[in-house]
């Protein structure tokens, strides 16, 4: 076996490298979820309950008192339905984003596939949702709600890979230009926050009265995702046009994100 | 044979920013996207075309002062940071050792660690099942396998991290200071594993401030200064090159104009011969912007007290012109006790003025003994020590 350490020249993917250090997902991703809940009493209580409150919040603000409309569905299911996959989205970009900055120690130390640090953050959010699903299923038990099985297990899983790769593109992202420019320490609590409100979670899109106004929700990649992954519980027609244009968002983010990743990061230990 | 690892050219260069705080911000980068003045940037080779090889089995020491370019390299050959030009040819899998315990995390268990770090450090997790008993009982944790590694003592930390790192089955180990750290018994099992790994035929590059360490381990080593290879070879003569300090700081140059009419360019010494007939040779260079009459040079002596030892004045008399000349003097340190001692320069027009004077601007060490037959010195009877005989009374 004989290889070559140069300066870099040109770019490629480098997946025949990750898929050799396939171990260290499962390890880092390991790490981190038996880091996360460590010292706390609730343990991975916290999982399903940090969702599950933000729910009753929204169902008590907006469904109760506001009455926003939730496409026939109970308000409660609607907001969690949206939560669950919001939930992969903000926390997987926080956590992918800030991932390079807070394993700078190990980065300056040690060789592997950069991009390993990334998707392990990504996944960590995932077991969280996987966590909280079977709140979700309980939730669907208890309003009643009428599904058909085949369509919620074609759509359902469609909605998290959407969400996932929507994730994982920003996360990359802001994981490269975190460890280059530490504004975006700053930036992405922020961004997260201003996402949550073009994302149709809180409310539907049927109800944004201008056409213009659903195109620029449609540019938020978790559109898509969303909508898909509520389509298995709900008769509501998707559509199309919004549709495409998210999933392109999502792809476009997907495609940056990996460039400028794999493009600059040969120096990460040189500005960690 | 072919070398297991070919280091090509090597360079790394950096860039410095002045005035610029040391991480960028997106403002600075917009704006100098507007700006076209780079004046403040400089360019820093931390390491300066580096080449050598090394053949399967070899341990190689890497032996330098701070910030001559060792963790670079180093962090090249482990792939952490890439070369600015040149190239690596590694015929092997490396294993990069640049501190030990990388990745632990102290709220998981020592056993959890273990796996952690050796799957951090490239290790398969079949491999790290198949070596556990070993590496747990060579760190002697055992009875804390369960403990959330933030209530480890220091020492129990470093012994797990160094256990699990010596079960390492690569074919090329990049080893940096790991052993500074510990315990001296601890210290000796460390260097007793290494031993082990270098005699089982693995390749080592070894770098370390403990000469001793590197005597042991290496058969080869090699010096690092200012980014560019000194010395290459057999690591007791690159050892004794190494203390001999006249690599150190064998070199002054002037950085600064002077205003002077004739001032020193720059100093250059070295070390020759052994006691008693060991000297220090100094080469240097005058710069003169007039037509002068001769002139005077001496070289003063002083031991790291400040404390004058003597001034060398060689009768170097002749007319100096408008022009870069370049000069080489010996002075005879016969006598002197071992110690280091730095050298100082001065040029006059005549006894009571000064063109130029440089305190202390070299040094050198000396190791050897004036007398043969012995061994201990102490400059607290002096830097000098006299000749003297015993007069046979009976003749």
């Amino acid at each position: 076996m004989e290889y070559e350490i140069k300066p870099k020249e040109k770019l490629s993917l480098g997946l025949d490298e990750l898929w050799q250090y396939r171990e260290l997902f499962y390890f880092f991703t390991w790490r981190d979820i038996k880091v996360k809940y460590k010292q706390t009493v609730l343990g991975f209580a916290w999982a399903v309950l940090q969702p599950f409150l933000m729910m009753v919040i929204f169902s008590l603000f907006f469904g109760q008192a506001l009455k926003v409309p939730s496409d026939n569905l109970p308000y409660p299911v609607f907001v969690f339905s949206g939560l669950l996959l919001w939930n992969i989205f903000s926390t997987g970009i926080t956590s992918a984003g800030n991932s390079m900055v807070s394993n700078a120690n190990i980065i300056k130390k040690i060789y592997f596939p950069r991009l390993i640090i990334p998707i392990s953050s990504v996944l960590v959010s995932v077991f969280d949702f996987l966590m909280s699903i079977i709140i979700f299923a309980g939730m669907l038990l208890y309003y009643g709600i009428h599904i058909h099985p085949l369509k919620l297990l074609f759509y359902a899983p469609i909605g998290v890979l959407v969400t996932c790769i929507a994730t994982f593109g920003m996360g990359t992202l802001l994981a490269a230009l975190n460890i280059k420019y530490r504004d975006f320490r700053y930036i992405i609590p922020f961004l997260v926050q201003s996402l949550l409100f073009i994302t149709p979670i809180i409310y539907p899109v049927s109800i944004l009265s201008h056409d213009w106004l659903k195109y620029v929700v449609a540019l938020n990649p978790m559109y898509a995702g969303v909508s898909l992954f509520r389509s298995g519980v709900i008769d509501v027609p998707l559509e199309p046009n919004l549709l495409l244009i998210s999933l392109s968002s999502g792809v476009f983010f997907l495609v940056v994100g990996l460039y400028y990743f794999r493009k600059t990061e040969a120096y990460f230990a040189d500005l960690a | 044979m072919k070398p297991i690892l070919e280091i090509k050219n090597i360079s790394k260069k950096f860039r410095i920013h002045h005035e610029k705080q040391a991480y960028l911000n997106m403002r600075d980068s917009i704006s100098s996207i507007f700006k076209k003045d780079n004046s403040s940037e400089e360019m820093f080779y931390a390491l300066h075309k580096i080449s050598f090889d090394v053949y399967p089995g070899q341990s190689i020491g890497i032996i330098g002062k701070n910030g001559a370019g060792k963790s670079t390299l180093l962090k090249i050959l482990s792939k952490i940071t890439p070369p600015s030009s040149g190239k690596i040819i590694s015929r092997g899998r490396i294993a990069s050792l640049l501190e030990v315990g990388t990745g632990f995390h102290s709220e998981l268990s020592g056993r959890e660690n273990i796996f952690l770090n050796g799957s951090i450090l490239g290790m398969k997790r079949a491999e790290i099942q198949k070596n556990f008993d070993e590496i747990v009982d060579f760190s002697g944790v055992e009875k804390f396998l369960d403990t959330p590694l933030k209530h480890y003592s220091s020492g129990m930390q470093l012994r797990l991290a160094f256990a699990v790192a010596a079960f390492l089955e690569n074919e090329i180990l990049i080893i940096d200071e790991v052993l500074a750290v510990g315990d001296s018994e601890f210290q000796k099992k460390c260097i007793g594993k290494m031993e082990d790994v270098s005699n089982s035929g693995r390749t080592v590059l070894f770098v370390s401030h403990d000469l001793n360490a590197v005597q042991k381990l290496c058969a080869n080593s090699l010096i690092l200064d200012h980014g560019v290879i000194l010395k290459h070879g057999k690591t007791s003569d690159v050892i004794s090159e190494y203390i001999h300090g006249n690599i150190s700081t064998n070199y002054w140059e002037r950085t600064t104009d002077s205003k002077s009419e004739i001032f020193f360019k720059n100093v250059r010494i070295t070390l020759k011969g052994k006691q008693p007939d060991l000297v220090v040779e100094v080469s240097f260079k005058i710069k003169s912007n007039k037509n002068a009459p001769p002139v005077l040079v001496a070289f003063n002596v002083s031991n790291q007290m400040g404390q004058y030892l003597g001034q060398a004045m060689p009768s170097l008399t002749p007319n100096v012109f408008n022009s870069e000349t370049e000069y080489k003097c010996e002075i005879n340190l016969h006598n002197i006790v071992p110690d280091e001692y730095y050298l100082g320069a001065w040029i006059g027009p005549n006894l009571y003025s000064t063109f130029d004077w440089q305190k202390e601007i070299v040094s050198f060490k000396i190791i050897d003994s004036p007398q043969e037959s012995r061994v201990q010195y102490s400059t607290a009877f002096g830097m000098l020590f006299l000749d003297s005989k015993i007069i046979d009374l009976k003749s």
